[in-house]
């Protein structure tokens, strides 16, 4: 690359080199390093998935003993917020905040900042041997907008009323007239997080394309960087109509309008006349589904990415089958765009259209699965290293696994009519996104940790960590498979009890009991499992702040890794190599024969041949 | 932007053709607004003349204003996949919309 | 070090990095747009028999626009095709007609909302027959309208401008976006409309059609009294009025947004960023070429609104 660059000496107005004399300001806060904001990303999408999980816990106290007060932080609550918690106990308004807020934080402002906007701003330009991003200050105007985002959701929670209450899909009609402002904000934030991801999608996709090393093949860039430029892709080309459904969801809130309300509303046995109607709540399930189901593989994709680079690394074996991964990837990311309406079956659909998106629901499973089996042949004769990020990475497969089967029966319109907006969809999507993505995720910070920081964290904390999450993802989300088919509904504040079969005094009138005690009896046992789930996050925090100034220390690859990201000083200075980069082979030379080591790194030229 | 395409022969060739594309969407204009009086039996025969239109001006800006014509191949790919997920959009949305289950078209 | 291919193409994609960003950019507008075409296709087509307005917009107004945008998109191509030939002074001089273009664009939407924001249609409880108030409609449109007699015999609603009747029985004009609860709150009872028969709910080319024909005389406003207790609705022709307007103005703010921006960004490289022309030409071109081609997307997008929102 160096050869290649321009002959230029003069420098452009931004550019910021003598990163040791630019002042506290400038070097972390305003960086235009993509490793600083890459950081900034992490840490910021890592307190935001604490926040979430927080959220939740909450929720789960209040699903399992409905109508109790919440032990310990209920009367801070109350400080804090109000009547919504009047007595330290959740009003059903307050479930609804925390509900939707939760899901809007783990998926927007934790897992995706955190997969894409972290790992990737840290990583790829790493991976493919280029000295920073192709546009470093709209990098840094992405990770600004993201914040601004985050603010905008967080300080909802304090606003008169309180957050968003409509879920984290924000389905109108609902969430028009609700007559809160938490919606706005949360439209507001929003569009604040589409802006940011937009910026970075392009700002990813033009680095990989324009700024790999000389060497550095399409067929040669490591798996993860493949993720993360489909995962660019779909961000660039699915959010935008997600902004545009925003923004017409503001000015029906704002200004009156009714793009999603249509003719002869009625509220609450109110006939609503003072709106012009003729609009459609369709739309916006469609406009937020365009965006929704590709945004499931943005959640997931770059855990793969990331989970394929520590298997191989730590199986000391060349991926099985990168090619096919490859193209499974790219065939993903395609078809992820004609799947949606999958979500919209019950909404009732004609059957042509439905057989067409269980059709290509189906077919988008065939790629998933392949990437699933190639990671797994991946590890056949390999000689594994049980560390922390492998085992991050091995408890992936198997847990992916069982998240995306499961949701082959939601694929099918028959079946989605009955389990349609059950538990049974909670553990679904979150054995993909919690113990599968987050897992993935973990996988990466334990295995970066030591290029970012310098050291590496502790092992023995790891394995706790690592296998109290284990543990404890199980045990939350294996019984709501459970609870789901026995009918238990989502998004009920009191965990169902209103539909309890035998619950004295709890029936209400009219009301057709039918969820078992047993079924209910599950709520209290996950609730437990959620609180060891949390505690069993203690080891994690401390290994990560312990582990900056007191881990071991780091080589350049502590790993014996072969990709580029490995290749550079520990930590990478500014500009990233401090000599030219080029790369020669394949991404994953583990074990190859005729070479003195078991890993062949990337930028190691062949021996000349006579 | 490879060399004969900066070239001033190339440059100048290129203003004249810029010259004749604006009086092309000029005309497109008028013919868009002289259309709105000709009164057509079916809606779809305006829509379908005045889509043609637009889409005639749109292809002559981007073509030549935006140097579409003999651009790149990576910048064609790109779009190709946009107007394939425009489509999908647009066209599967509107068949949800029109197939309604059997029985209940009259709900809509 | 330095990022490279800031200025010259990466050999094998042929491009320089900013024009691969612009090119990206303008794939996830054309998906903003393109959800809110689909949008506005699904709302019409949904819409309910003859509740789609027409020929509420100011044709000549937007054809105006029209020229006007056409001709920036041309000064932005030939002050870069100036700037190849290294004239630096001409570039200056058509570029600046771009900038005054944008504002002028922007100038003319300004008063076209105005206009808007000024117009009223109002619903009544049980639709008026034009048999009792013929002084509703325009007679010589009744007489030449040849289609639907029965919509016209009836008035579910009128349009025009709207002025209000205070306790003191005096005359006042109403203000900007004004709706029953407005007038319910100013304790209004009565109200006076100066009806714009014409604008009815008659697909525009049929309207059209009639003023070709030159019988339609436009004559005086005929104006009308109604109790506030007759209406069912009220509303200005702001994006609350109708799914139409809605669209209408969501679209169209949402490209003068894109307008605005699109001339902040040509009026910076062009006054604010000279030294950069001095230092490395070719990078300062490139700005330009970039710049351009997003107002160009920015055109192209407007030649399409055009004919959906204005004469469809
Ligand atoms: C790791 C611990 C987690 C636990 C214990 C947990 C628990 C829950 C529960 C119980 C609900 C259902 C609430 C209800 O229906 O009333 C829920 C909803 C949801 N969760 Fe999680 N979750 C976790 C992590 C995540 C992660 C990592 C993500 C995303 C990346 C996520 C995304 C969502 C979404 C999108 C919803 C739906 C919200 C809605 O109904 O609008 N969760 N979660
Ligand atoms: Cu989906």
């Amino acid at each position: 690359m160096q050869a290649t660059t321009t002959e230029k000496t003069e420098h452009t107005e931004h550019h910021d080199h003598h990163h040791h004399d630019i002042g506290f300001l400038r070097s972390y806060v305003f960086s235009t390093d993509h490793k600083i904001i890459g950081i900034q990303y992490g840490v910021t999408a890592l307190a935001f998935l604490l926040f979430g999980f927080f959220l939740v816990l909450l929720m789960r106290f209040q699903i399992g003993y409905p109508g109790e007060t919440i032990p310990v932080v209920g009367g801070l609550l109350e400080k804090l917020l109000g009547d919504v918690a009047a007595e330290g106990k959740m009003q059903p308004d307050l479930y609804n905040a925390f509900g939707a807020m939760h899901g809007t934080i783990m998926v927007f402002l934790g897992v995706v900042p955190l997969a894409f906007a972290a790992f990737g701003n840290y990583v790829v330009p790493l991976q493919i041997g280029a000295i920073d991003m192709a546009f470093p200050r709209i990098n840094m105007v992405s990770y600004q907008c993201y914040a601004a985002g985050g603010v905008i959701m967080f300080v909802s929670f304090f606003i008169p009323g309180g957050a968003a209450q409509a879920g984290w899909t924000s389905y109108s009609p609902l969430a028009t007239v609700i007559p809160t402002n938490g919606q706005t904000f949360w439209i507001l934030g929003m569009v604040m997080l589409i802006t940011s991801s937009l910026l970075g999608s392009v700002n990813f996709i033009a680095t990989i394309i324009q700024l790999r090393a000389p060497g550095m093949t399409w067929m040669r860039m490591p798996f993860f960087v493949w993720t993360q430029f489909i995962t660019g892709f779909i961000l660039l080309l699915a959010f935008p109509p997600l902004e545009a459904a925003s923004v017409m969801q503001l000015m029906d809130r704002l200004f009156d309008t009714s793009f999603y309300l249509p003719s002869g509303l009625v509220l609450s046995g109110q006939p609503v006349t003072q709106i012009s109607g003729g609009g459609s709540p369709l739309l916006w399930q469609h406009l937020f589904w365009f965006l929704g189901h590709p945004e499931v593989y943005v959640l997931i994709l770059p855990a793969m990415g990331v989970v394929a680079e520590v298997l191989a690394c730590n199986a000391r074996r060349p991926l099985w089958g990168y090619r096919s991964l490859v193209y499974s990837v790219l065939a993903v990311g395609f078809i992820s765009f004609i799947v949606w309406a999958h979500h919209m079956y019950v909404t009732g659909m004609g059957t042509k259209i439905s057989t067409f998106f269980q059709t290509t629901t189906m077919i988008i499973s065939i790629p998933s699965v392949i990437i699933l089996t190639c990671l797994f042949i991946s590890l056949w004769g390999g000689s594994i290293r049980f560390n922390t990020p492998m085992c991050f990475a091995l408890a992936f497969l198997p847990m992916f696994g069982i998240g995306g089967l499961t949701g082959l029966p939601l694929g099918f319109n028959f079946a989605d009519l009955l389990l349609h907006d059950s538990y049974y969809v909670i553990a679904h999507f979150h054995y993909v996104v919690a113990p599968g993505t987050i897992f993935g995720l973990l996988a990466g910070v334990y295995f970066w940790y030591p290029k970012m920081t310098g050291r590496l964290m502790n092992e023995a904390l790891g394995q706790v960590h690592f296998w109290a999450s284990l543990i404890f993802m199980n045990l939350i989300f294996m019984p709501m498979f459970a609870q789901g088919m026995a009918g238990m509904s989502r998004r009920m504040s009191d965990g169902g009890a209103v539909y309890a079969a035998q619950a004295e005094g709890m029936v209400n009138e009219g009301v057709i009991g039918a969820l078992s005690a047993s079924v209910i009896e599950w709520n209290k046992s996950i609730t437990f499992a959620a609180c060891g789930l949390m505690i069993a996050q203690i080891p994690f925090i401390i290994n990560f702040f312990w582990s900056m100034n007191n881990g071991r220390k780091a080589t350049d690859n502590p790993w014996n890794a072969t990709t580029l990201d490995w290749q550079t000083p520990t930590p990478p200075p500014h500009g990233n190599f401090d000599k030219p980069i080029a790369a020669y082979r394949g991404p994953y030379e583990y074990s190859q024969e005729g070479h003195p080591t078991d890993f062949t790194p990337q930028n190691q030229p062949d021996p000349v041949k006579s | 932007m490879s060399d004969d395409h900066s070239s001033p022969e190339y440059i100048e060739a290129a203003k004249k053709k810029y010259w004749k594309v604006f009086w092309v969407l000029m005309f497109g204009t008028f013919i868009t607004v002289a259309m709105y009086f000709v009164y057509f039996e079916k809606m779809w025969q305006t829509v379908t003349v005045a889509l043609l239109i637009a889409t005639a001006k749109a292809t002559c800006v981007a073509a030549i204003f935006m140097h579409l014509w003999g651009e790149k191949k990576l910048v064609y790919q790109i779009l190709y996949a946009t107007v394939f997920f425009f489509i999908g959009l647009m066209w599967l949305t509107l068949w949800a919309m029109n197939d309604a289950p059997f029985m209940t078209e009259w709900v809509r | 070090m330095e990022i490279p291919y800031t200025t010259q193409p990466r050999e094998d994609t042929g491009l320089y990095n900013a024009k691969l960003g612009i090119w990206l950019f303008l794939a996830s507008e054309v998906m903003l747009f393109g959800a809110l075409f689909s949008s506005y296709i699904l709302l019409r087509v949904g819409a309910a028999e003859g509740a789609w307005p027409h020929g509420l917009m100011n044709i000549p107004i937007g054809t105006f626009n029209t020229v006007v945008l056409i001709t920036s998109s041309v000064t932005v191509v030939l002050s870069w095709a100036a700037l190849k030939l290294g004239n630096f002074k001409r570039y200056q001089k058509i570029q600046a007609v771009t900038v005054i273009c944008a504002l002028g664009f922007l100038g003319i939407k300004t008063t076209e909302y105005n206009e808007k924001f000024h117009h009223y249609e109002i619903w009544f409880n049980e639709p008026m027959t034009v048999a009792e108030h013929p002084n509703l409609m325009n007679q010589s449109f009744v007489e030449e309208t040849t289609i639907n007699k029965e919509l016209i015999g009836t008035v579910p609603s009128l349009i025009g401008h709207l002025n209000y009747i205070d306790k003191d029985g005096e005359k006042h004009h109403a203000g900007i976006a004004w709706t029953l609860a407005t007038l319910k709150e100013k304790e209004i009872e009565e109200i006076e409309f100066e009806l714009d028969t014409f604008h009815y709910r008659i697909p525009a080319r049929i309207q059209a059609q009639i003023k070709k024909s030159g019988k339609y005389d436009k004559g005086e406003h005929e104006t009308i009294r109604v109790q506030v207790s007759d209406l069912r609705r009220m509303s200005a022709f702001v994006p609350a009025h109708s799914t139409f307007f809605a669209i209408y103005f969501t679209m169209t703010a949402l490209h003068a947004l894109h307008v605005l921006a699109g001339a902040i960004v040509i009026a910076y490289i062009l006054w604010r960023n000279n030294k950069l022309w001095k230092r490395d030409p070719e990078r300062y071109t490139n700005r330009v070429e970039v710049s351009g081609l997003f107002w160009h997307f920015v055109d192209l997008v407007w030649i399409f609104l055009f004919p959906i929102l204005y004469l469809l």
